[in-house]
């Protein structure tokens, strides 16, 4: 009896203790790569960070509205998240019956989702550590020329309701990391800069970036296309913007 | 400012003068009213069709603001029989909803994007003045809508498309319809008007290779269309979903091409268009044959159905229509006039070469067919080479025959049933409504000039192929059908 008791006090935690905060992580080796979007001369760098192995399911952020009222669907200003804001849950702290607690969390903005990584000492990836990470298929960090790998992104853009799927249910890549492609869209911190500093293409403004002229420019391979829609994605929304396909994931910095 | 007055007065003065007189008036009457400058009357919501219907005409109604709400829905449809496609649309159909516009009106446009979709979408409308087209300000995420406003400035027919990258395989899943704006008055009054509009579709698998097909963007990009086909998929406009009018009606039809690549040669079998609005332009050319619509355009026609029948509407680019679905049907009713056309007068044998060369009898050709006990394996090699040169070209090489064409010999009820009427059709040919597996199929089988022997050999290749029920047909049997007529 006395064993029981003791093996409950000790799942108890040990659940607790993962479902309250730290999800798993896998360490991304940094390095230098030419964005899916861009050209020869705009090599990017990206260093050494942890990334979470799944996007932040339907229970962790359960967890963290309970922990944290203001974020609640009745609270949460209209600035930082707009109507659809958790528009699916039952109440402030219930899901839906028909929403699964494995699923990836979505209608979310962008400002809750930079505070949740927050909370936990972590923070949004930025898009060019998130394409880094999203180019590896299995078995390699760059599979972005394998027409598998494509046909299995833009198979999924056609795809309706993935965004119930369970967590993992898509392939563990070459890092560790599941799910960039095919369970749901995932916010970056610096998604909108794609479209209002053209920074990172400086040769792409940002007309051509919406009309067809990007398209007829260099589109010929299906590596462009897959880019294409990610960009499109990140360029037509806000930060306060809550969809039923787009989620998120942490990351975390390594220090020294 | 007085001069002013009086020159206006008189090209005033002239305009009336030219409009007694003759029919050169109308270039004079548009620049006197600048579009940009009709006021506008009132507000309505713009009625909203799905293809192949348009909204009622404008009439002569004041310019107003018109409300269009449009929604964006990414869903899974059918291109063909058990063919399945995942479409976008706008307003659930391929083409999207039809919006009928005059000039002047100022369009309130609502763009929705579904919240299940997974991409944004946007809209370029040609009959935007103004950049993109109204894409870069109606560019919406799912789960959200854009307004914005446009005033019509110039009469037309105009296509609107998907402009989000990639553009082509936004347009390519069906992201296309039509707006028309029309002139001060409206168009002429008719008495059917309807909307089609072509499209051609790229699939991972081959025409007609069953469940649930990607887009492939490769094939896409090397313009190898796998469909071609009027308002969505194969057969949108034929059988139940033929448009339909009477003998002695007016017929206008819109017509639009979304592409993405094709260009279409537009052209109705049987019927010539009295008057065609080149490019969905101002220009009127008359008694036009094919009209040629380019990927992005769209063309207005109209013509008087004078005689009752099925007119087949198709690209001209022939093998389009018959092999990839660019077929659709016009059904007219009423009374025959066989003096404008008197149908089959007489018939009669004509073949000084091509299709199979007709044998008399009492010639050395008679010979081996003397050979009676031909075994079936005999039977089927000479039967599959009759078959590829009579047959092939309607009912393909598997028999599977062309869909709304051509019924299918594969599997075929029809042929199974009876071979006594399976062998009278290829000794006299079959004219008429017949239902092949669940099918209607209405088209002309001429007959076939093959001696009984070969008659025999053929059709025992065809029932020994395909699932079918392994007849073995035999010249006596042919025979026997051609003496008891």
């Amino acid at each position: 009896m006395k064993t029981v008791f003791r093996l409950t006090i000790f799942l108890s935690l040990f659940f607790g203790t993962t479902a309250n905060c730290q999800s798993k992580m896998v360490s991304i080796k940094g390095g230098k790569y030419i964005p899916l979007y861009g050209r020869e001369s705009l090599q990017v760098k990206i260093s050494d960070f942890y990334m979470d192995v799944y996007p932040v399911t339907n229970q962790e952020f359960l967890q963290f509205v309970i922990k944290n009222p203001k974020w609640r669907k009745s609270m949460a200003k209209n600035i930082f998240a707009d109507k659809n804001y958790l528009v699916r849950w039952k109440s402030d702290t219930a899901l839906n019956s028909t929403q699964s607690l494995k699923a990836p969390i979505t209608n979310v903005s962008w400002f809750v989702a930079k505070e949740y990584c927050e909370c936990q000492g972590k923070r949004l990836p930025t898009i060019d550590e998130w394409e880094y990470v999203a180019m590896a298929n299995e078995n390699i960090p760059d599979a972005r020329k394998l027409k598998n790998y494509n046909e299995f992104i833009l198979g999924w853009y056609e795809k309706p309701k993935t965004f119930n799927n369970e967590i993992g249910s898509t392939f563990k890549n070459y890092w560790g990391v599941y799910d960039l492609h095919g369970l749901v869209w995932e916010w970056t911190s610096d998604f909108n800069s794609v479209l209002i500093s053209g920074e990172s293409r400086n040769d792409v403004d940002k007309d051509s970036n919406l009309f067809c002229g990007s398209a007829a420019l260099n589109a010929t391979d299906l590596m462009n296309y897959a880019a294409f829609m990610r960009y499109a994605f990140r360029g037509s929304i806000n930060a306060n913007y809550a969809i039923k396909n787009l989620g998120f994931r942490c990351v975390k910095d390594k220090k020294g | 400012m007085k001069n002013l007055k009086k020159i206006l007065g008189q090209i005033g003065l002239m305009g009336i003068t030219i409009l007694l007189f003759g029919s050169c008036n109308s270039t004079e009457k548009e620049k006197i009213i600048d579009p940009a400058k009709i006021q506008v009357r009132g507000t309505m919501d713009a009625e909203l069709t799905s293809p192949p219907f348009v909204p009622a005409p404008i009439g002569d109604r004041s310019a107003k603001k018109l409300i269009v709400k449009l929604e964006i829905l990414e869903i899974e449809g059918e291109i063909s029989n058990g063919v399945k496609y995942n479409y976008w649309t706008f307003g659930g159909s391929v083409p999207g909803s039809f919006i009928r516009t005059r000039v002047g009106d100022e369009v309130e446009f609502t763009l929705s994007n579904h919240p299940d979709n997974k991409l944004p979408h946007n809209i370029d409308l040609h009959a935007v003045t103004g950049p993109g087209g109204g894409a870069e300000s109606s560019f919406v995420a799912p789960g959200h809508q854009k307004t914005f406003s446009f005033k019509t400035l110039n009469p037309g027919l105009y296509v609107y498309h998907c402009a989000t990258a990639p553009v082509g395989m936004h347009i390519a899943n069906g992201m296309y319809g039509l707006i028309l704006v029309e002139p001060e008055g409206g168009l002429p009054k008719v008495d059917k008007e309807y909307y089609i509009m072509q499209g051609d579709f790229y699939t991972k698998g081959e025409n007609g290779d069953p469940g649930l097909q990607p887009f492939d963007m490769k094939k896409a990009v090397e313009e190898d269309a796998d469909y071609v086909v009027f308002n969505g998929k194969v057969g949108a406009l034929t059988g139940e979903n033929a448009i339909t009018a009477n003998v002695g009606e007016t017929v206008r039809l819109y017509i639009g091409n979304g592409g993405p690549n094709l260009t279409s040669s537009f052209h109705v079998i049987g019927e010539i268009f009295d008057n065609v609005h080149i490019e969905g332009g101002s220009l009127i050319n008359k008694n036009v044959q094919t009209t040629l619509i380019p990927a992005g355009g769209a063309v207005i026609v109209d013509f008087k159905v004078e005689v009752p029948g099925t007119f087949i509407l198709v690209d001209h680019a022939i093998f389009r229509a018959f092999n990839k679905g660019a077929l659709g049907m016009l059904k007219v009713s009423g009374e025959e006039n066989k003096q404008l056309y008197s149908g089959v007068k007489q018939e009669g044998i004509y073949l000084p070469e091509g299709g199979t060369i007709q044998t008399m009898p009492n010639n050395t050709a008679a010979k081996p067919e003397v050979k009676l006990n031909k075994t079936l394996a005999e039977k089927m090699e000479s039967g599959k080479q009759i078959y590829m040169k009579t047959c092939f070209a309607c009912h393909q090489a598997t028999g599977e025959g062309i869909a709304n064409a051509f019924p299918p010999l594969a599997k075929s009820d029809y042929l199974n049933a009876d071979v006594k009427r399976a062998i009278g059709i290829v000794l006299n040919g079959k004219t008429g409504e017949i239902t092949v597996n669940g099918k209607n199929y209405n088209s002309i089988m001429t007959r076939q000039t093959l001696t009984d022997d070969e008659i025999a050999d053929v059709l025992t290749y065809v029932y020994n192929s395909w699932d079918n029920n392994k007849t073995n047909v035999t010249p006596a049997m042919v025979t026997e059908v051609k003496n008891s007529k």
